[in-house]
């Protein structure tokens, strides 16, 4: 018997597809096994795009803050101290500080500074302007996946999409009511500022518009726990969260919770600065916007840490923790595309799928065994083995498995038989003009070569297409078709082919037709 | 069991021109349609959001919609049954940017009073995404036409090239043509199942495609149209097996796969039966209208042969010192 090389592939084929198999098929503790998309075991996914140009007003804020600090820190005076969009302004009052004033643009990076007379503009160049705004989608990766990693969700995923975009995907979410907390957790932009109350002109306030307060350089804000209280305080922060260390949930004399956070040195140093100076005014602790208590400043703080009572529970109090800790978020973010998918409906997909999977197989099998005998359980052979190679190949690679990959699965099932139809009908053709079954084979075999590959190559050639241009759950489509059609070259041509010459013997003796190619006449 | 056995050749170019004026009708009707009710695009190309609810007992459609009339959002919303009576599915144009709270939570709040029910999927899709996955789509459509265009070319000859895209141009339209008809929702899945339309229809034309070229190189036949006859017929075997088969898998698709996967599998379905149809009164018919002239052809080839024993002479004759 001469080197029967094809069924050694065949065998070797088929072990790799059973070892690698079986852990995703049984579902054992150990081995790689295929990841179920999130429309199969349910999950969220969301693609969201970044307000990056809220990025860069924070940016000139946060300039104007530092101004503010260095000219008081140095008594320099200075009138009119504002921001527009992309600009902070002021005019020196004393033209001799214009030497003491040039040392704190040294220090600062991509601005650019005019000055008219005593009048300054400091704005951001084009660069700072464009990595401000990469920064802020970075930054926002980091911070989003900080939160979810202390949320507690097994596996989140947080990724950049393209230039500005963000991929998060979360499996096994539970409950609508869970998903729109960790949505919540991830999209507070838990911006946290200090912010001095103008006690010149607070009892104003309800007669103020936001246009006259921000005329004379403050801001209204609202009040967290009733919101028909107004605040009125300098729009400059006296500093942000950029500079607090951390956050952690404590219990106040009443036993509730209240979260506190510590400040980093820099930032304990200016707080230290602005309460000696402001003994007896009242100091705004705000949270994204709104102002969760103003007390008065009774002595100078030092050590750097405050509080921030709001009526939290439990669980919200310990969300805004983890926001705190894991950073603002320089810019806001929106919600671009979401795909939300509860368990109960993954479980419903994954057995529709695979009801239609058992049903298509049967079918399959049973035509293919009645309509060629032998010659269709040897394929039938083939197609079981060419299904599990599927799943091993998906498993050792880490693909994931989607409905519409699925889809492809019980495709796959219809065309990995279609190798072996032409074939058979090849021989049968061979058969009928009285050739020996042996040469039959032979012959069936390399005349049905060329129309296979052609054929397998051109569908190859659309779900290739289909991989680099779909998306989300597409993709999974794409592979499992590509897989399935790949592999059946190895099994419905090689491995059937490999079949036949291990019963070369059976072969050699056989005049039944019937029973190997299930032909009418023998 | 043999359903076909080749008892001499069966005339199927006799019956092109019927077939012909068929897919004409067909394609025009598509076209109509395309032009005039246009494609169902669902919210994946156009954006909006899809919500699905089940309920615990049968789904209260009416008080669903007078619950959801108090709010703008709805407006323009349409509440339909997804598979059973007890599973609804509210469609919107409308999207929500906000991440901490969207349409889904919103939908969840305004919808307690109407009963015991579970909110099991939310898509949304914003417009800006919607336009880009419609432009990916085009392309990938575009691109694998090309790409099986070049391959087909480089295989076999330009007109079986040629001939093989009007026949894929002709399944698509008319399978755009039934989806409009039958007002199914175009989203990326059933972008997906026409671009695997596009192989499986190409699988057929192929494999009779090769059949001819065997027929062209291996017989005496000098009747082009005889050679093109003979082949259908030999391949019809495997031709109608295969759709069959694979007819039969995706029909199970339809029947067990799930409400989701609907489309999809509706998409295919009729795809297999117009790919099969096409590969033989469209493909092959094309081939013999583009004035193939098999004893030219078999001329180029002896030809090309001739020059390949020529070449080869010479280059023995050259080795072994003669020349």
């Amino acid at each position: 018997m001469k080197f029967n090389y094809r069924i050694i592939i065949f065998a070797i084929s088929i072990v790799f597809a059973i070892v690698y198999s079986v852990p995703s098929i049984f579902q054992t503790k150990e081995g790689a096994k295929i990841t179920l998309g999130l429309d199969l075991q349910g999950g969220l996914h969301l693609l969201l795009g970044v307000k990056t140009d809220e990025a860069v007003v924070s940016r000139v804020k946060s300039i104007a803050s530092s101004v503010k600090h260095y000219t008081e820190h140095n008594e320099i005076l200075v009138d009119s101290l504002s921001i527009t969009a992309s600009t902070v302004d002021f005019t020196l009052l004393d033209h001799d500080d214009a030497k003491n004033i040039t040392k704190l643009f040294a220090d600062m990076k991509g601005v650019k500074v005019d000055t008219k007379g005593d009048t300054y503009t400091i704005s951001l160049t084009p660069e700072e302007i464009a990595k401000t705004k990469t920064q802020a989608v970075t930054q926002a990766i980091e911070t989003i996946r900080n939160r979810l990693d202390q949320f507690g969700l097994s596996e989140p995923i947080v990724a950049r999409q393209g230039e500005d975009k963000i991929l998060v995907e979360l499996p096994g979410i539970k409950t609508q009511e869970e998903e729109q907390r960790a949505r919540e957790l991830i999209s507070r932009s838990a911006k946290l500022e200090l912010m001095a109350v103008d006690e010149g002109r607070g009892a104003r306030v309800s007669t103020l518009t936001p246009l006259d307060a921000s005329n004379m350089g403050d801001e209204i804000l609202q009040d967290a726990q009733s919101p028909e209280v107004k605040h009125l305080v300098h729009e400059i922060p006296i500093l942000d969260g950029g500079m607090l260390t951390d956050a952690r949930v404590e219990f106040d004399k009443n036993n509730r919770p209240v979260i506190s956070f510590t400040l980093n040195s820099e930032g304990a140093q200016i707080f230290g600065d602005f309460t000696a100076k402001n003994v007896g005014n009242h100091l705004a602790i705000v949270l994204d916007g709104k102002v969760y208590s103003a007390p008065v400043i009774n002595e100078r703080i030092g050590g750097g840490s405050g509080q921030i009572s709001g009526n939290y529970t439990m669980e919200g109090a310990q969300d805004l923790a983890i926001a705190l800790r894991s950073g603002a978020l320089l810019a806001p973010i929106y919600v671009m595309e979401k795909r939300s998918i509860g368990p109960s409906l993954g479980a419903d997909s994954i057995h529709a799928s695979m009801m239609a999977l058992y049903t298509g197989l049967f079918l399959v099998f049973a035509f293919m065994m009645f309509y060629y005998r032998l010659a269709g359980v040897i394929a039938n052979v083939a197609l079981v083995v060419n299904l599990l190679l599927i799943i091993a190949i998906m498993a050792l690679f880490g693909a994931t498995l989607t409905l519409p990959g699925m889809a492809g699965i019980v495709l796959t099932v219809g065309m990995a038989v279609d190798s072996n139809v032409i074939i058979s009908e090849r021989i049968r053709e061979l058969l009928n003009q009285g050739m020996s079954l042996k040469k039959a084979i032979q012959g069936g075999y390399s005349n049905a070569m060329s129309s296979i590959v052609d054929s397998n190559i051109t569908t190859l050639i659309a779900s290739i297409v289909l991989y680099v241009y779909g998306t989300g759950t597409i993709k999974g489509f794409a592979i499992t078709i590509t897989i399935g059609i790949t592999v059946s070259m190895l099994t419905a041509i090689l491995g059937t082919h490999g079949i036949y010459d291990l019963l070369e013997k059976k072969v050699d003796k056989a005049d039944d037709n019937h029973l190997w190619f299930g032909m009418k006449d023998k | 069991m043999e359903f076909f056995k080749y008892r001499g050749t069966l005339d199927f170019m006799k019956r092109a021109n019927l077939a012909i004026a068929i897919s004409m009708i067909l394609s025009i009707v598509a076209y109509v349609l395309i032009g005039t009710k246009g494609l169902n695009y669902g919210i994946d190309f156009e954006g909006g959001t899809i919500v699905q609810v089940q309920y615990k007992q049968e789904a209260p459609v009416q008080k669903m919609r007078e619950v959801l009339a108090s709010n703008h959002l709805y407006d323009g919303a349409v509440i339909s049954k997804f598979g059973s009576d007890d599973e609804v599915i509210i469609r919107m144009k409308t999207s929500s940017t906000n991440v901490g709270k969207d349409i889904g939570d919103i939908t969840r709040e305004m919808l307690k009073p109407t009963g015991d029910f579970e909110i099991r999927r939310v898509d949304m899709v914003g417009p800006a995404v919607g336009s880009e996955l419609r432009t990916k789509g085009i392309t990938a459509m575009l691109l694998a036409v090309l790409g099986i265009l070049v391959y087909v070319a480089f295989r076999f000859e330009w007109r079986f090239a040629v001939a093989s895209i009007v026949s894929l141009v002709h399944d698509i339209s008319i399978a755009i043509g039934f989806i409009i008809f039958f007002n199914v929702e175009v989203n990326l899945d059933v972008l997906a199942a026409l671009l695997t339309l596009l192989g499986y229809s190409l699988n057929d034309t192929i494999i009779i495609f090769d059949r001819i070229r065997e027929g062209i190189e291996g017989s005496n036949e000098n009747s082009f149209k005889e050679v093109i006859n003979d082949s259908i017929t030999r391949t019809l075997s495997r031709t109608v097996l295969t759709s069959l088969m694979t007819f039969l898998v995706v029909f199970t698709l339809y029947m067990f796969g799930g409400e989701i996967i609907h489309p999809f599998s509706y998409t295919m379905l009729i795809g297999v039966v117009i790919g099969t149809y096409s590969s033989i009164f469209v493909a092959a018919p094309m081939l013999l209208w583009f004035g193939f002239d098999v004893t030219k052809y078999r001329t180029k080839l002896a030809d090309a042969k001739k020059r390949d024993i020529e070449k080869d002479k010479m280059r023995s004759q050259f080795e072994g010192g003669v020349v």
